[in-house]
């Protein structure tokens, strides 16, 4: 079969790709099987679960349900995005110490979702957490941990942002 | 919050902190790879057709013009496997793809490679499949009743039989009809746990290559690769040398990727055919379909005890409905009864349970596999026992304690048993005594217990083999590599061997490297199931470290001229325990050891003990070296006007034997109590009859239909770790994965009994069931708070009464 193909224009990571993709393709799709970015996860293909999470200018987006074109002109942060060339962010540091990340299939849509909450707020409350990850299904750990790494990642970004004018806000 | 049962487990500086895992950074930053993940040069798509109807044969299949489509690659059917597979090897009942009846609406018929998804997906619409319908069974009850007039789902074996019944287990053990006799109250009742599945989120993938020359790879989502290995080469009609399994992490399974699947032998076949690797990822339908899911279990129980509160005679009898394979089925069918013997004293207990087929996707095993069903029903019926003869519930349960030491009346072993720590910690951490009967009217609280096997005690296919090895190398740089067979699933099995190993070698965690998920190069563990791996796989590391230790320790002893036992390895050095100033780097260590003995490599396994059972036929089953055991304390609020529950609050203290990890022991907890809950309030796997559209077709195969819990639906989770530090565990541990389930949902029950005075005896404690359970006792004037035990005594000896729907 031939599909119709189109070449895009995407910034990813900060990085500027163009590709041919065939025209129907999601931006999960291209992320995955074109530039290779696997981190994001395909869950359900149909926008129900939220491991396909990534930030589009500055919102949490399900890429499963983004035609690719319409990612074209945006910023899109993926969780290969969010940590620098100092380390991890502290909100992936936080999911490994509190053990927030069982099988971690759900973990990189739940990071982008909660990145983008901590860039509104550095100091969310459990259920302004809640809110925030209502839409990433996890299936392994009763949220309890994710909540407790979220928590303890706000309190780091913050003394980081105050001691040493670090700045983990992701954009 | 740790309970003080530690001064007997042994002194540790690794074991028992709350460490990193070895693949959470991996995870955290999106470089983990899972199967879907993997993509090889030169691959095709596949793509498997499926059945439309619950119940046909196959009259022809004509691929012609699929085959003629540009971009196929390749089609086959059941034809070209024509070999059955099935977990047990007793029970083999399944094609790869049916060859010629279908069983249930999904049933895979014909698979295609083409050079991308979508060609694939055009080309099974050009498969003409010609079927002739046949009548379907759908109701358990009617397969049950069935008299041959219409076909049954599988030929019966003898002639005569009816070919839907896939196993009968009939055990008694003690006098029931005694136990009756001498029973001040006998509480009698139906209970009904619908379906449900396990709802990975990572779907169901395989990759499949033929190396041309008589290799076989086939990269797979299993949490079973070494079953996986020989179910391939069996089907594919391969020697078990020609085919390796790699297993990439696994994004989830609970159960539900614990067999052979027909995506797995289909890569294989089209790779083979076609000499290009060949990927197939389920679709999240696919899922829902393939299923393998709890059994819905149609229970009655009738359940005696004296008015002290002893248990005197426990009888019931299971309607399990499988569905359309035999799966695992055989097992659960002995589960259902086998594993409810502990943690309460029985005298007599008889179960009979009946497993049939139905046209619908197979059940199998679910977190718990098999006793979480019969765990409801009997912790419900424990609290109506202890209402009626005036006793608090917990103090009911401790009254029943069966202790630690002993055999079960079915004869288990049981060893350590920390369940009356659990059963104080819930209480005390709850404030049980303030709440219980005391909330006001809609809010309630209710308790229930349990146990669950560390690993089965034998093989899914009879040998004498290690159930777990690893093997483990040291060397000059200081850093040990781990060999390990075991499935990372998300339980932690990789960072436990790994702690284990920095543990004994006294290197630091980050010097560990775990090679993992490839038959080809680890030794066999059976797989992640049944809650095996940390008490099966720690104990092979120990085991394997232990070797090497002492090769390290005695070369450092010569050099050093003191005796081997007073080196110690721990913190990167070894050190002379009479006065640690003397030590070296442990880089130093290993290069003396390898200097003295050459290259430093060492395997090491475990293996049950084989006396732990009685002899009688099906006695092994449920056998397991070690039983978890648990206590939860729930917090209900129900709305009597719309029927929904919410679940505020659980609370969980589980036996773990010693907490190797707190923090992944704590999250083993949680997702438990989670996935009870879920099952409790939310889940149904349920599928349409004739009246609600088209019969067998699954009711919501998708996860926003099928509804299960999201950030805001899941209560507020307290994990409480009671440590009894097992005598064959390693360093005293057993399992955490899926004992902390079962008594979320009797817990929930029993507090919903608290909060209104209503019994819902089915699942799930929906808004419709609820709601309908409120209006009976609003007609019969039964909506009311119940009394506390002891406040309006009654003759509880003329009571035997009927209870449930």
């Amino acid at each position: 079969m031939s599909n119709m193909t189109e070449v895009v224009r995407l910034r990813v990571n900060g990085d500027i790709y163009e590709v041919g993709v065939p025209t129907h393709y999601t931006l999960l799709e291209t992320l995955r099987y074109v530039l290779a970015l696997t981190g994001s996860k395909q869950g359900c293909d149909k926008g129900d679960c939220g491991a396909c999470t990534v930030i589009l200018d500055g919102a949490p987006t399900l890429a499963c349900l983004t035609p690719v074109w319409e990612a074209e002109g945006s910023d899109v942060i993926t969780v290969e995005g969010l940590a620098g060339p100092e380390g991890p962010h502290p909100l992936q540091d936080e999911f490994d110490l509190n053990g927030a990340a069982q099988c971690g299939f759900c973990t990189p849509g739940i990071l982008c979702s909660a990145a983008v909450l901590l860039n509104k707020t550095s100091n969310p409350t459990r259920l302004e957490i809640q809110e925030a990850l209502a839409g990433n299904l996890c299936r392994c750990t009763g949220y309890a941990k994710i909540y407790d790494a979220v928590e303890a990642a706000a309190i780091r970004i913050k003394e980081r942002k105050e001691e040493g004018g670090q700045n983990d806000e992701v954009s | 919050m740790n309970q003080d049962f530690t001064e007997t487990a042994p002194a540790t500086t690794v074991i028992g902190s709350g460490m990193r895992k070895v693949d959470g950074l991996e995870k955290s930053t999106g470089r983990a790879v899972y199967t879907d993940d993997v993509t090889l040069p030169g691959m095709l798509h596949g793509k498997i057709l499926r059945s439309p109807h619950p119940h046909a044969r196959i009259l022809s299949i004509d691929t012609s013009r699929a085959e003629a489509l540009e971009g196929v690659h390749a089609v086959i059917t059941g034809r070209d496997m024509p070999i059955q597979y099935g977990i047990i090897p007793w029970t083999q009942d399944e094609y790869p793809l049916c060859v010629d009846r279908v069983r249930y609406i999904g049933d895979g018929v014909a698979a295609v490679a083409a050079i991308d998804e979508d060609t694939a997906i055009e080309a099974l619409s050009l498969i003409g499949v010609e079927y002739q319908e046949l009548p379907a069974f759908l109701d358990p009850h009617l397969a049950l009743q069935a008299d041959g007039s219409t076909p049954y789902v599988h030929d019966p074996r003898k002639e005569g039989w009816n070919g839907n019944i896939t196993k009968v287990v009939e055990l008694e053990f003690g006098d029931i009809e005694a136990g009756m006799e001498k029973a001040d109250v006998v509480v009698e009742g139906d209970y009904f746990f619908e379906g449900t599945t396990h709802a990975a989120i990572e779907p169901h993938c395989a990759i499949g290559q033929w190396d041309g020359v008589g290799r076989l790879t086939v990269w797979s989502t299993t949490q079973v690769p070494h079953y996986l290995h020989r179910e391939l080469a069996r089907v594919l009609e391969l020697d078990q040398a020609q085919v390796r399994v790699l297993q990439p992490l696994v994004g989830g399974a609970f159960g539900g990727k614990s067999e052979p699947f027909d995506l797995e032998f289909c890569v294989g076949k089209l790779s083979m055919k076609t000499g290009r690797p060949v990927k197939i990822l389920y679709t999240r339908e696919e899922v829902f379909y393939s299923h393998r899911g709890r059994h819905p279990f149609h229970m009655h129980y009738r359940t005696g005890a004296t008015k002290d509160g002893k248990l005197s005679s426990i009888d019931a009898k299971i309607l399990l409905d499988g569905g359309a394979y035999a799966s695992f089925g055989l097992v659960t069918t002995y589960y259902s009864g086998q594993l409810l013997c502990a943690p309460y004293e029985m005298p007599a207990y008889r179960f009979d349970s009946t497993r049939v087929y139905t046209n619908k996707p197979a059940c199998g095993p679910k977190r718990g596999h098999g006793s979480v069903q019969p765990r409801f029903a009997f912790e419900v019926q424990i609290d109506k026992l202890a209402e009626k003869v005036e006793l608090d519930p917990i103090e009911f349960r401790r009254r029943n304690f069966i202790g630690e030491n002993t055999r079960t009346i079915n004869e288990l072993r049981v060893t350590s048993n920390g369940f009356l720590k659990c059963l104080s910690s819930v209480e005390t951490a709850s404030a049980w005594e303030d709440k219980f009967r005391s909330l006001p009217f809609g809010r309630g609280i209710g308790i229930a217990g349990s146990t669950y096997i560390s690993g089965t005690n034998y093989p899914i296919y009879p040998n004498e083999m290690p159930q777990s090895a690893v093997q483990m190398q040291i060397d000059r740089s200081g850093r040990v590599a781990v060999f390990s067979g075991a499935s990372e699933i998300g339980q932690g099995c990789d960072s436990v061997v790994a702690y284990i190993a920095a543990e004994e070698l006294g290197v630091p965690l980050e010097w560990v490297r775990v090679l993992r998920g490839d038959t080809d190069f680890t030794p066999v563990d059976l797989g992640a199931y049944s809650s095996r791996v940390t008490f099966m796989l720690g104990n092979a590391a120990i085991d394997a470290a232990t070797r090497l230790r002492r090769l390290v320790q005695g070369s450092v002893s010569k050099s050093w001229g003191v005796k081997s036992s007073e080196v110690l390895l721990s913190g990167g050095l070894a050190l002379w325990a009479q006065d640690t100033s003397k030590h070296m780097p442990i880089a130093e260590a290993f290069n003396l050891a390898e200097a003295e003995h050459g290259t430093l490599g060492a395997t090491g396994w475990y293996n049950t003990p084989k006396d732990v059972h009685g002899e009688y036929r099906g006695g092994t089953i449920g056998a397991s070296p070690a039983y978890s055991f648990t206590a939860h304390v729930a917090e209900v609020d129900v709305d009597i006007e719309t029927g929904v529950v919410e679940v505020r609050k659980i609370w969980i203290a589980h036996d773990c034997g010693r907490a190797l990890n707190p923090v992944l022991v704590e999250g083993q907890m949680e997702g438990s109590a989670y996935m009870g809950a879920a099952e409790a309030i939310m889940e149904e796997q349920i599928f349409k009859d004739v009246d609600h559209g088209r019969a067998g077709l699954h009711n919501a195969p998708s996860l926003l239909d099928y509804r299960i819990p999201t950030s805001l639906d899941t209560p507020e989770l307290e994990s409480l770790i009671v440590e009894s530090i097992d005598p064959e565990g390693p360093y005293g541990a057993k399992e955490a994965g899926e004992g902390p389930l079962h008594p979320s949902i009797p817990a929930i029950a029993n507090a919903i009994y608290d909060a209104i005075g209503v019994r819902v005896d089915r699942l799930p404690f929906s808004p419709p069931n609820v709601w309908r359970a409120i209006q009976r006792a609003r007609d019969e004037g039964k909506l009311s708070k119940p009394a506390m035990p002891g406040v309006t005594p009654r003759d509880i000896t003329s009571e035997t009464a009927r209870e449930g729907q």
